[in-house]
């Protein structure tokens, strides 16, 4: 398949292919961090991120509205604001659905994914009675449409490197606050063991609802990108699920360096399958060798010892 | 809520109020030939038991107001409660008016069947309104033949069907297809061909349909052919085999949700289509699916269609200000919404030739019925239940409507099994 081309191009091809595969890969983690933090260090199976991503979308489409209608000479800017605002509104759903639901079930944990699934399906009604059901366009400010010509061939599309750099930043973000700061210290030491962490005096209460929080806003900033890339509708949340759950799971609940390294293994493997396969059978391919990893290692890619 | 036996459009009421007043006197004033229901006695119109009394006649709609699927489906709702209201406005059919049982398929197979049985079974409808989807079409079908109801059928499918049952307003694959393919050659010279799909049977057909047609008749050359699951947000490694095969034109049969991404990464991956550089051809996206997508993403594409929001002639212009009228001015009216509006329409024009309301009578009226004031121009219904119609080349632009670049000059007529294709 390759005789008809020139070596040039065909590098070219390949340089831009691992780009494709990196933009991917951002977008994995964009998805799964949100829900790492949630069913890794809760353990809470939460069906209804999707609904949460997609409430972010929803914001920076009214956001953008309100730009274009109020302050048209700063539309171009308007992004960003709309992230923190996504962030703000699906982390205070997120905090209430925390304290209305969630805590009662901590320990049912498999009733979080009755729970939360039932929430899903009332989230989509609720967008589609308030919003309509047909799917809006968000318009993008102009500066992050197209793409820079690196060479003649090669042609890097500017949303993809917004959304690699924001992966990297949330990452960093989220890292950070697992690890170096108070509350991430807390949550850690709830998840090794809730009885002792409130023994010694951590309002396990609060950290869980806090957790629960950051989870859904980190969903929401991601929803918020993905409307660079996809649909904004009231199901459109459910496109996104099941890729990530499939990230979490297969680098194991809990690690979030996990999650990272699942995304990149797993859009990589895509990403390639995709170029000499049908995008279909690339799908098939990616499935099964997950499901025959997670056969060999249940506990996924990378596991936390924990003390049962 | 599909538990409420009628949801009744609000305007219908109102106006049904206002006509029992002067049901015959608004008759003779807007329109002197309507049929009075005093000339065709229910017992003679309706001798199946359908739900039919002096004044009334009951039909159901069938679709998705909830799930994924709702998105697609609310314009053919809006389409075919508008036509209902049309109608009963000019003193309904066979002088009955015309009531709605409306229920939810919920974008769920099963319910779909379940509410089909519902209507024919218990509410014995004459005809339904229904189904947008081919899995929900399928999924009735047996239900509509067990029972003998009556379905209108309004979305552009892959063909391979033909029920006694049914009657498709849109078009089946060939009419949406060859006409295009056709024009693209000749008009811009075009001879390598990517196809793109969502998997499934409608673009896996019609690729098919397209393939043959590009390499055995027009003698170009299919340089790349792929499918993606539906739902599918990442095109950047399909944009790149583009890029390498550096085809005329992309034919792409994306849809759903997939849609928005596709066409968002094709212009951020700096494809230019306003340039046809290269042309891009779609017989998957109407004006409703530019709402997504964003007029900016999608200007310069081309679609193949039979019905486009911009058609300039009268019954066009009528029509798109009566939807507007009554959902809204910011509305848009896609193929498929069009294409609902034809059904109670075709289904008023076969009752009252038939002078009945009972289905194997309607079914023997309808087969040859032709309709001058749609939206889309004439139409005809052809033997085998579909409609005779032009096929439509658009051009989409900026803000978000197409613009009519070709039509064919004859009506296509309908070839649910295209012999040499399949």
């Amino acid at each position: 398949m390759f005789s008809d081309y020139s070596m040039s191009e065909l590098g070219a091809i390949f340089a831009m292919q691992g780009f494709a595969g990196l933009i991917l890969f951002s977008v994995f983690v964009l998805m799964a961090l949100g829900l790492a933090i949630i069913f890794g260090q809760m353990g809470v199976i939460n069906m209804a991120h999707g609904e949460f991503m997609i409430l972010g979308a929803y914001v920076t489409y009214f956001t953008s509205i309100f730009f274009a209608d109020y302050m048209p000479a700063l539309f171009g800017t308007y992004f960003f604001v709309a992230m923190i605002l996504a962030f703000i509104a699906s982390g205070t759903l997120g905090l209430l659905v925390e304290w209305s639901i969630i805590r009662h079930l901590y320990k049912r944990p498999l009733d979080t994914l009755l729970a939360t699934w039932g929430l899903s399906l009332i989230l989509q009604q609720l967008y589609r009675t308030a919003f309509g059901a047909r799917e809006v366009g968000v318009t993008i400010p102009s500066w992050m449409m197209g793409s820079m010509p690196v060479t003649d061939m090669i042609e890097v599309p500017i949303n993809g490197i917004f959304v690699m750099v924001l992966a990297v930043g949330i990452s960093m973000a989220v890292y950070i606050m697992m690890f170096r700061s108070n509350w991430g210290k807390q949550v850690r030491a709830i998840n090794q063991n809730r009885v002792m962490a409130g023994a010694v005096g951590i309002n396990t209460e609060w950290t869980d609802r806090l957790t629960f929080g950051i989870g859904c806003g980190v969903a929401g900033v991601a929803g918020s990108a993905f409307t660079m890339i996809g649909s904004t509708g009231p199901t459109a949340g459910q496109l996104y699920i099941v890729d990530t759950f499939l990230v979490v799971v297969f680098g194991g609940a809990g690690s979030i360096l996990g999650t990272i390294a699942s995304a990149f293994s797993i859009s990589q493997a895509q990403s390639i399958m995709e170029f000499f396969l049908s995008g279909s059978m690339a799908k098939v391919l990616t499935l099964l060798v997950v499901v025959g990893i997670l056969m060999v290692r249940p506990q996924g890619l990378f596991s936390l010892k924990l003390r049962k | 809520m599909s538990d409420t036996p009628k949801s009744k459009d609000p305007m219908a009421v109102s106006r049904r109020a206002m006509m029992a007043g002067s049901a015959a006197f608004g008759a003779a004033l807007f329109a002197p030939s309507t049929l009075l229901a005093q000339d065709y006695p229910t017992a003679e119109v309706n001798v199946t038991g359908l739900a039919v009394t002096d004044t009334t006649v009951t039909v159901g709609i069938l679709h998705s107001v909830t799930g994924t699927m709702a998105i697609s489906e609310t314009g053919s709702v809006q389409a075919e409660k508008l036509a209902i209201a049309q109608i009963n406005e000019m003193g309904g059919v066979l002088g009955r008016q015309i009531e709605v049982i409306q229920e939810d398929g919920a974008s769920d197979w099963p319910t779909f069947a379940e509410k089909a049985r519902k209507l024919l079974v218990s509410d014995k409808v004459p005809a339904v309104m229904g189904c947008w989807t081919s899995a929900s079409r399928k999924a009735v079908l047996p239900v509509f033949e067990q029972n003998n109801g009556f379905l209108y059928y309004p979305t552009f499918y892959e063909g391979l069907e033909q029920s006694p049952n049914v009657i498709y307003t849109g078009q089946e694959a060939t009419q949406q297809i060859i006409a295009g393919l056709d024009w693209v050659k000749e008009t811009k010279g075009a001879n390598s061909f990517y196809l793109l799909g969502s998997d499934y049977i409608w673009p896996r057909t019609s690729n098919k349909i397209a393939r043959t047609h590009i390499e055995q008749f027009l003698g170009g050359e299919v340089v790349g052919e792929d499918y993606y699951p539906l739902g599918h947000t990442q095109f950047n490694s399909v944009i790149n085999k583009i890029r390498l095969r550096r085809p005329d034109v992309i034919y792409a049969i994306v849809v759903g949700g997939s849609n928005v991404a596709f066409y968002k990464q094709l212009k951020a991956a700096g494809i230019n289509m306003t340039e046809e550089d290269p042309i891009l051809l779609t017989i998957s996206v109407t004006e409703d699916e530019i709402l997504g997508i964003g007029g900016e993403n999608m200007e310069g594409a081309y679609a193949c269609m039979k019905y486009f929001q911009s058609l300039d002639n009268p019954n066009n212009i009528a029509f798109v200000e009566a939807f507007k009228e009554m959902w809204g001015e910011d509305i848009v009216i896609g193929d498929v919404t069009q294409a609902a509006y034809l059904g109670p329409w075709l289904w008023k024009a076969a009752v009252e030739k038939a002078g009945s309301f009972d289905v194997d009578k309607v079914r023997e009226a309808q087969v040859g019925i032709e309709l001058d004031t749609a939206p889309e121009g004439y139409v005809k219904v052809h033997e085998n239940h579909h409609l005779w119609s032009k096929t439509r080349v658009g051009l989409a632009k900026a803000d978000g409507q197409y613009e009519v670049v070709f039509e064919t000059a004859e009506l296509v007529e309908p070839n649910p099994f295209p012999e040499g294709y399949q």
